[in-house]
């Protein structure tokens, strides 16, 4: 009997804590996948982050570090400088990557260090019980943005990748999504791209997920994707900003140019909000 | 050579591997003698984007293995206090630095012992304690480095050298050090399993209050075993000490100055100098309040160890305080008044002058 498909021997047999319909699983599989192919489980250290996806140090079978909420770029700096023959990997949400930890973020991106950042933009605060995230969007109602994300208030979204690839040491940033079988088959070339410029000590590569969150938006499994690909995908295009091994590209490969944002709060789709029932303060 | 420079050349020399910094006053030569000599000893040297950073750096090199250490000065130790509690919670191995100057706030970049409060009884959150080095001369500061380095492995705790800016801008001459033997293992340390061993995981969640209990009991029987180790203090003339001074780092200097004059002027001065400050020296503390008469407690701040002072004393003899803030140094001549006064109040008639073993330090 031939074996066809089974776990990455770089995830453990520990049961994934995440809601039904989060995408994180499928991220997890991905970067799995690709230390199983590269075949560097034995030298790859993974960076917990602050947020759903805390407990990924039980969920990866290579060595790991849980860092404070926002550091992980910070520790995983240290970590490869210390072993600069380690491949390190952060995993971090928006609010961890986006707000609290943005300096983290734009230092070591722009130090060039040879890092490899996994970030997970689902536009809300996960573990907390959904709160406005530096990726909400206009309009997006949340536990803490109750009348929709005001940009008079509030201000707007922070488009990561776009303003990582204007940095000088960055070598690869690329968004993409996890919303249906062809864009995963996308995003796992995109994360083994990512994880390969580290084994061949390109440089500093981060790849935006854009992700669901169906507990938190309130919203089903499925109706969450259709929400995500109604909303952030228009927010977010899907696509390499800046790869350095394709330098001859003058302008960014994106699916489609940037929406401008509505400066006034636009009502976001239906079932697409928080109320009390939706999430629990964790 | 200065003390910021030693605190540097000596951690290169005890096997530190990385340094992590972040501009401030008055630490800053530290850090510029570490950009400089760490990578010719093949080392790392990063300056970071902020002391938050800094510290986690430290986090994640000390997690990878390496020796490791930061400094900053009291604001900056004050952002360091996030990374300080995860150290500790992770039980990771680091030597901070603080080269205290006066505060709160942004204070002032004079040299100050305001920070005494933070370093020994609340480095950030949770329970945890650092151990914490007094140094009070340039070649303590270097020799200090050496055992803060292996007291930060064998306990795998945080160990702060808690000096100021007057001891880390001071000129003296200094022996530096050789470090004897090898690091230790670190069988712990992220490194990579290289399929050899089951995956390390440094962290700091247990969210079963039953396991974090456990790991925060576990983590206090280790402290109890540094408390009964490793207390150290300086005793000078305490043997038939009337009034027995109590300062830690520069201000010690400053209390040895000012028993000596008080000795010539027939008062039965000594003095105790806590060299680690957590674990306070309760011991010597405690035995030498069966014989003296009462304390003085010399700080550069508004009187924060006096508090550790007055436990250890118990109630036993008057403790007295005297400081001075703001990054004012208080003179010998300052102290002595203060020496004088409660001889007086203590009925310690002052007898023809007692030789003494030397000048000040």
């Amino acid at each position: 009997m031939k074996t066809v498909f089974e776990r990455p021997k770089s995830l453990t047999d520990a049961q994934f804590s995440y809601c039904p319909g989060c995408t994180h699983g499928i991220v997890h599989r991905l970067i799995a996948e690709t230390i199983d192919e590269l075949g560097i489980e034995g030298r790859t250290i993974g960076i917990a982050p602050v947020g759903c996806s805390v407990l990924a140090y039980e969920f990866f079978a290579c060595d790991m570090v849980q860092a404070a909420h926002g550091r992980a770029p910070a520790v995983a700096t240290a970590i490869k400088r210390v072993n600069p023959n380690n491949i390190v990997f952060a995993y971090q949400g928006d609010g961890d990557l986006a707000s609290i930890g943005m300096a983290e973020t734009v230092h070591a991106a722009t130090r060039g260090e040879k890092i490899t950042v996994i970030f997970i933009n689902n536009a809300i605060y996960g573990m907390t019980g959904g709160q406005m995230a530096p990726t909400t969007l206009p309009g997006q109602i949340t536990q803490t943005s109750p009348y929709g994300r005001s940009v008079a208030t509030e201000g707007y979204p922070v488009r990561m990748v776009e303003m990582l690839s204007t940095l000088d040491g960055v070598a690869l940033a690329e968004r993409v999504s996890v919303d249906t079988p062809a864009r995963i088959r996308q995003a796992k070339k995109a994360i083994k791209k990512a994880f390969q410029y580290q084994v061949d000590d390109v440089g500093y590569s981060i790849i935006e997920v854009i992700s669901s969150c169906p507990t938190n938006w309130g919203l089903s499994p499925e109706d969450a994707l259709d929400w995500l690909r109604e909303n952030m995908l228009p927010y977010y295009p899907l696509g390499t900003y800046k790869d350095v091994r394709e330098l001859e590209l003058a302008v960014p490969k994106v699916d489609e140019p940037a929406a401008v944002p509505d400066p006034v709060p636009v009502a976001v789709a239906a079932g697409a909000v928080l109320g009390g029932e939706a999430g629990e303060d964790s | 050579m200065k003390g910021n420079e030693a605190i540097a050349e000596s951690a290169i020399r005890a096997g530190a591997k990385c340094f992590f910094g972040y501009p401030i006053t008055p630490q800053t030569e530290l850090a510029a003698y570490m950009s400089k000599r760490m990578p010719k000893e093949g080392g790392v040297y990063l300056q970071a984007e902020s002391e938050i950073a800094a510290i986690n750096m430290v986090y994640g090199a000390s997690a990878a293995g390496a020796r490791c250490m930061t400094s900053s000065s009291s604001p900056g130790i004050s952002l360091k206090g996030e990374g300080i509690s995860y150290i500790a919670g992770a039980d990771l191995p680091a030597v901070i630095v603080n080269i205290q100057r006066g505060g709160p706030g942004l204070g002032g970049i004079q040299p100050s012992q305001s920070d005494y409060w933070q370093a020994t009884k609340g480095g950030g959150h949770g329970d945890f304690h650092m151990i914490v080095l007094a140094p009070s001369t340039v070649q303590e500061m270097s020799d200090e480095v050496f055992e803060a380095f292996d007291l930060a492995d064998e306990y795998r705790t945080p160990v702060m050298i808690l000096a100021d800016g007057m001891l880390g801008q001071m000129m003296e001459p200094v022996v530096l050090p050789e470090r004897k033997g090898e690091l230790p293992e670190k069988p712990w340390a992220v490194t990579g399993h290289k399929g050899e061993r089951e995956h390390n995981i440094v962290n700091s969640l247990h969210l079963q209050p039953e396991a974090l209990e456990r790991f925060n009991n576990e983590r206090f029987e280790r402290y109890a075993q540094i408390i009964e180790k490793e207390q150290r203090a300086e005793e000078y003339l305490t043997d038939d000490a009337d009034v027995v001074v109590v300062a830690f780092g520069a201000c010690a200097r400053i209390g040895r100055s000012a028993v000596n004059k008080a000795r010539e002027k027939g008062i039965k001065a000594g003095l105790i100098r806590p060299i680690t400050l957590w674990p306070f020296p309760n011991r010597t503390i405690e035995a030498v309040a069966g014989s003296a008469k009462g304390f003085l407690t010399v700080e550069m701040n508004m009187g924060q160890m006096v508090d550790d002072v007055r436990l250890a004393v118990n109630g036993r003899k008057p403790v007295e305080f005297f400081g001075r803030a703001g990054g004012i140094i208080p003179t010998p001549l300052e102290v002595l008044e203060r020496i004088e006064s409660l001889a007086e109040k203590l009925g310690v008639a002052p007898t023809p002058a007692i030789a003494t073993e030397g000048g000040a330090r």
